[in-house]
């Protein structure tokens, strides 16, 4: 148990500091920006930090996401031990996100943000889709995860639509240039592509590779 | 420093380019005096109080310019690599003078003066910008455009081995990018062809060697690099129109009633602004130029004609 434990956590680390990294290369450049306003975030700095915040947070969750497939190619049990973490870690990423957005862009004003919500279909789409982590963040304890029983894994399948709201909540605000969308599409597809195919497996095989 | 209460002088009022060059000279030598405001005395004209001039930096290294990428620092980091000599115009559709003219011919002879107009982009950011530029109208009319002239079409060069967004596989536009003006609005003494910025020569990556300025339209009307004028009966179908005709129109004047599908146009954010106050302001219908052009609308619904 020891011996299997230590190098799982030498993982865990290393993905810890790797989720970390986004969130240091900005402090850098608040601090950056700060002292000399445009040269850390650029001209319009509320909207440079709310979509390095919001391409990090589309990465974190496919990363997340990507957790279990891996365990399951790599043959690494233990990787499963690092999904809860990297699961935090999108959500830190997306309230980030959408804190820049009510507090930074549209400076809290009310009637700004309703009018948002309501009218912005991309808006809707990405508000739906943090309710949706939000019950998964809160619901990411062991205390909550004993209570729910099988509740829980029906819950967190929320994911499933979690991340194709946050596709659409991208694709419905971009103009033009789907390059990196695309790039998400296609990691998103494999992922779910890989699940399908162990969904149906023979229940046997799948135990197995766990 | 606040100014003064001024003379109210039209917005069309111009000055040449060597009264701006020694405003430029005289600004140098009293900066201390300045200090606060970049604005003074007959470059103040059409301004509201607080429009600061932007800062040349940003001016020329942040802006949309779909040819050389989607982000705005694509333009700035791309565009050294195009060519703009020599430059060959099309001149094509309802006029007496058509065919291909070199860019120095059109211009010949035409001295380009300073306008500072306010910038507004449809994406609701807004800068104040000291563009050098000729009237369009006197362009225009070397071509004696006919009667049957109602529109005025422009296109931007297609060279995609100079400009990397026309080779973007992920991009939807189907290039070239086309605008257009109503011929009113064009000859509307407003409406300029751009050939200089801060008294220098264009840059490439805010449209050398020319290009469309009409401030009171959001900056997707204002067409760069300019390879094609064609004088048409027919609205043409511009760019932004023909990719989403629900959200762009081909008026596309500003105007803080009607909203952009996805974003309300009722503010702008002035740039630059700061992390913590993003210099948000009421945006003015025809961006502030409503008293040069609204009569050109007259007695039409701009909800529907957005």
């Amino acid at each position: 148990m020891t011996v299997a434990k230590k190098p799982n956590n030498r993982l865990k680390l290393v993905l810890a500091l790797l989720a970390t990294a986004p969130a240091l290369w900005l402090a850098y450049l608040i601090s950056q920006e700060i002292s000399l306003p445009t040269s850390g975030l650029g001209p319009d700095p509320a909207e440079g930090l709310l979509h390095y915040l919001g391409d990090w947070s589309m990465i974190a969750l496919l990363v997340a996401f990507s957790v279990t497939p891996l365990r399951r190619i790599f043959k690494q049990p233990m990787l499963a031990r690092s999904r809860r973490m990297l699961g935090l870690f999108a959500f830190f990423y997306v309230a980030l996100h959408l804190a820049t957005y009510i507090v930074l862009y549209v400076e809290s004003s009310w009637q700004l943000l309703v009018a948002d919500f309501v009218e912005r279909t991309y808006i809707t789409a990405g508000i739906a889709g943090f309710f949706g982590l939000v019950a998964m963040a809160v619901t990411s304890t062991k205390g909550w995860r004993r209570r729910l029983g099988q509740n829980w894994l029906r819950l967190h399948k929320v994911i499933y639509l979690v991340i194709p709201l946050a596709l659409l909540h991208l694709i419905w605000l971009r103009k033009d240039g789907f390059g990196d969308i695309a790039l998400y599409i296609l990691w998103f597809s494999i992922l779910l592509g890989e699940r399908i195919y162990q969904a149906r497996k023979p229940r046997a095989a799948l135990t197995k590779g766990l | 420093m606040l100014i003064g209460k001024s003379p109210k002088i039209p917005t069309s009022e111009i000055i040449s380019e060597t009264t701006y060059l020694n405003r430029r000279k005289f600004l140098g030598q009293s900066t201390a005096l300045i200090a606060g405001s970049s604005l003074l005395g007959s470059a103040n004209a059409g301004l509201q109080p607080d429009d600061e001039i932007t800062p040349e930096d940003i001016v020329t290294q942040f802006n949309n310019f779909y040819e050389f990428g989607t982000d705005k620092s694509d333009p700035y980091e791309n565009a050294h690599t195009l060519t703009t000599d020599p430059w060959t115009v099309t001149v094509s559709g309802a006029a007496k003078k058509t065919g291909e003219f070199a860019f120095e011919d059109i211009i010949k002879g035409m001295t380009a003066e300073e306008r500072i107009y306010r910038f507004r982009c449809v994406e609701a950011w807004s800068m104040v910008v000291p563009w050098m530029g000729i009237e369009l109208k006197k362009i225009l009319e070397q071509f004696e455009p006919t009667g049957d002239a109602k529109y005025v079409e422009f296109k931007t060069l297609v060279r995609p081995e100079e400009m990397p967004g026309q080779r973007s596989f992920f991009s939807s536009i189907d290039w070239p990018y086309v605008e257009g003006l109503r011929m009113d609005e064009a000859y509307n003494p407003l409406s300029i062809m751009v050939t200089g910025l801060f008294g220098k020569e264009l840059p490439n990556q805010n449209g050398a060697p020319w290009r469309l300025m009409v401030p009171w339209k959001y900056g997707f009307k204002s067409v760069k690099s300019i390879v094609s004028i064609h004088f048409t009966d027919k609205q043409p179908l511009n760019t932004w129109q023909q990719l989403q005709a629900s959200e762009y129109g081909f008026y596309a004047n500003v105007n803080p009633a009607v909203s952009h599908p996805r974003w309300s146009q009722a503010s702008e954010r002035r740039l630059p602004s700061t992390l913590f106050n993003t210099n948000r302001r009421p945006t003015l219908p025809f961006n502030g130029y409503a008293e040069e052009v609204a009569h050109l609308y007259k007695g039409m619904d701009l909800k529907k004609f957005y």
